[in-house]
């Protein structure tokens, strides 16, 4: 079991002829995931990844002829929100956009469109997502993962990878792994995926990974103490972060006096779940709160 | 990025918003000017991004143009927490009957544009939220379908706008949202709006933020971009396409990731150290970037030591190491550094770092303890 995608998942790939979502979309074909049709305007009738996937004009096209029922979305950020509205308008249920640098204006428009239609985004600027063993979306290396119990949640990319690499150093594998993103506005919230990793009966742990700005963390402290009782570890990056600085991550910034690492830290805390000082103790931490 | 008053009074006023626009000034005799054609008693305000210019001694009143010369020549030059002040706006003065605050924000939390409106004006919105919350209106829009009439109606009679004045608050109300939602901007505030003595409801002083990821389909604004308040070093970042901040310790920071850079910094410091920047080089550690990092990195001569923390991934851990190697084998200066690379072929990297006398180290705990110790021991 895991959560959002897993061996059912017929992927759609929009961008697929493109340097990083050709790279991308042969990383996931090797990994195992079932990619049935790529997307890209113009290019319909063509086949990519060297003959293994069709192309299509358009995604209700490649959704009528494939039976497609996710999408991951690579397409140059100017082109994201026009991209992540096709998706939803062909039928997909959930959407993964992997692009950085969407403006925020329009991903304001793009999410409640969205939310209307009962569709899941993940992302933008987000790393996507791998349930182990069943099928990766995204950009996340294949490779580090193991099957295991824990879900892990992050809004970075890079310290994902990082932290989850020490898990399975230290013998704890995954459920499934989601990087929702560093964008202030976002499809999916650190409590959307907490929800339903503690709904999904594989997943006896939860690692939740995140950076200063907003308070989504703190709110996902406050669902967590109310409603999650599976065993959790934290981390918080940016206690070093300066405020009023955008920390490469257009989310990650201290305004006025809020978004602290301490403040999501403090929420953390009280909420019972243990924070780690570095990525490398997590696993510990995971530990001591019994995860085998 | 944040514009000045006077680029962001600009904006405004193409929006229709009155305001005391005024001129700007370099000089004490192109403040003077401005002062004869405004023709009366003028502001001289420091133009400068930092908050508290006014605590600072950066805002001055002038009642004639030889004072406001005066006034420019002791603004002009002075440091404001770290800013030295080149231009001034030389503004009309105003008498003032009432302040108001009146701001828009991007909400995170409600995923909307809302308004932010107090009739306690004057001073920062966080001060009055913290002293007097029930002073402060938050209203989040609706974001497809936008302001609303009866939303201008409501904030106007919340602020208790006199009812001569409504349609002139309408008007501002209207200004300041097409400002902020046409030039995609995180932040669009006019601190203080103000009703002056003869009764005209002005726009005093204004700040708008734009949002960095819609800058591309705004060059007019980006032209607006002030380089004289920004680090050199963060210039030349954002023109070899890094993103870079500097800060003032002694350990330089190279890492592929932002939320993987903000943690090797927090683990220098966790290892006794301060780090001298932010760094994420972006995916693949590619040569040129690597190369151009190291330069950003050692321009500063606080730096004593470089971790360089890889992340690889997909990319090959043999080929960033080669990529380091050439790079720093072209620097004028250098400084000892930790690389910690990990990925495919992490274990082939080893060698052609130890080679090149570079320290290795397995965890990232590890680099940044290695790093503080090369960089001569804790702070």
């Amino acid at each position: 079991m895991s959560i959002l995608v897993n061996a059912e998942t017929r992927l759609l790939v929009q961008g697929i002829t493109g340097r990083e979502g050709a790279f991308h979309s042969t990383a996931m074909l090797e990994y195992g995931t079932d990619i049935v049709a790529g997307v890209t305007p113009g290019k319909g009738g063509q086949s990519a990844l060297d003959g293994r996937v069709p192309v299509f004009d358009t995604v209700a096209e490649a959704v009528a002829q494939t039976g497609a029922n996710a999408s991951c979305i690579f397409v140059p950020a100017a082109f994201a929100p026009d991209a992540i509205l096709e998706a939803a308008d062909g039928g997909l249920a959930l959407v993964i956009c992997i692009t950085e640098g969407v403006p925020a204006l329009d991903m304001l428009r793009v999410y409640h469109v969205l939310r209307a239609k009962g569709v899941r985004l993940i992302g933008p600027n987000c790393p996507g997502l791998t349930s182990v063993g069943e099928a990766k979306v995204g950009i996340i290396p294949g490779n580090i993962h193991a099957r295991g119990p824990v879900g892990l949640v992050s809004r970075s990319g890079t310290l994902t990878y990082e932290v989850v690499q020490a898990m399975t150093d230290a013998g704890l594998g995954q459920t499934t792994t989601v990087g929702i993103g560093g964008d202030p506005i976002i499809g999916t919230s650190f409590v959307d995926v907490l929800d339903m990793f503690n709904q999904d009966d594989a997943t006896e742990a939860i690692v939740m990974i995140g950076e200063i700005g907003g308070e989504e963390e703190e709110k996902a402290a406050a669902f967590c103490a109310r409603e999650v009782r599976k065993p959790m570890a934290a981390f918080i990056a940016g206690r070093t972060a300066p405020p009023g600085r955008r920390m490469g991550h257009a989310g990650a910034i201290i305004s006025g006096g809020a978004g602290t690492a301490e403040s999501k830290r403090l929420a953390l805390d009280e909420a019972g779940i243990r924070v780690a000082d570095s990525p490398s103790h997590i696993p510990q931490l995971l530990r001591d709160a019994g995860v085998r | 990025m944040k514009l000045q008053e006077y680029r962001s009074k600009e904006i405004l006023a193409r929006h229709g918003v009155p305001l005391m626009a005024g001129e700007t000034a370099t000089t004490p005799e192109e403040a003077r000017a401005a002062t004869e054609r405004i023709g009366g008693p003028v502001v001289v305000k420091a133009q400068v991004l930092v908050g508290g210019r006014g605590k600072a001694g950066g805002v001055k009143l002038a009642p004639n143009p030889t004072e406001a010369a005066e006034r420019a020549r002791e603004i002009i030059g002075l440091d404001i927490k770290g800013t030295t002040v080149k231009t001034v706006l030389v503004a009309p003065a105003a008498e003032i009957a009432h302040e108001y605050y009146l701001g828009l924000i991007l909400d995170r939390a409600a995923r909307a544009i809302t308004v932010i409106a107090s009739a306690e004006g004057g001073i920062e919105i966080e001060e009055t939220a913290k002293t007097n919350p029930d002073a402060i209106l938050r209203l989040p829009l609706h974001p497809l379908i936008g302001l609303q009439e009866h939303e201008v109606r409501r904030i106007g009679f919340f602020l208790g706008i006199a009812a001569g004045l409504r349609k002139d608050f309408a008007i501002i109300m209207r200004g300041l949202y097409a400002t902020f939602v046409e030039s995609d901007a995180d932040l669009a505030e006019i601190n203080p709006l103000v009703v002056t003595d003869d009764g005209r409801l002005l726009a005093l002083d204004a700040k708008i933020v734009l949002d960095d990821s819609a800058l591309p389909r705004h060059p007019d604004l980006e032209e607006m971009r002030d380089v004289n308040e920004e680090e050199p070093s963060e210039i030349a970042a954002r023109e070899a396409g890094i993103s870079f901040i500097k800060l003032d310790g002694s350990i330089g920071c190279m890492v592929n990731g932002a939320g993987l850079a903000m943690t090797t910094m927090d683990l220098v410091k966790l290892a006794g150290g301060d780090p001298a920047n932010f760094l994420d080089i972006g995916g693949g550690a590619k040569a040129d970037r690597v190369a151009a990092a190291f330069k950003i990195i050692l321009d500063d001569p606080n730096v004593k030591a470089i971790l360089i923390n890889i992340f690889g991934g997909i990319t090959r851990g043999d080929e960033v190491a080669r990529g380091i190697v050439e790079a720093r084998s072209h620097l004028t200066r250098d400084v000892p550094m930790v690389v910690r690379i990990v990925g495919t072929n992490a274990e082939e990297a080893k060698p052609i770092l130890a080679e090149a006398s570079l320290i290795t180290a397995d965890s990232l705990d590890d680099a940044a303890a290695k790093a503080v110790t090369a960089a001569g021991g804790a702070a």
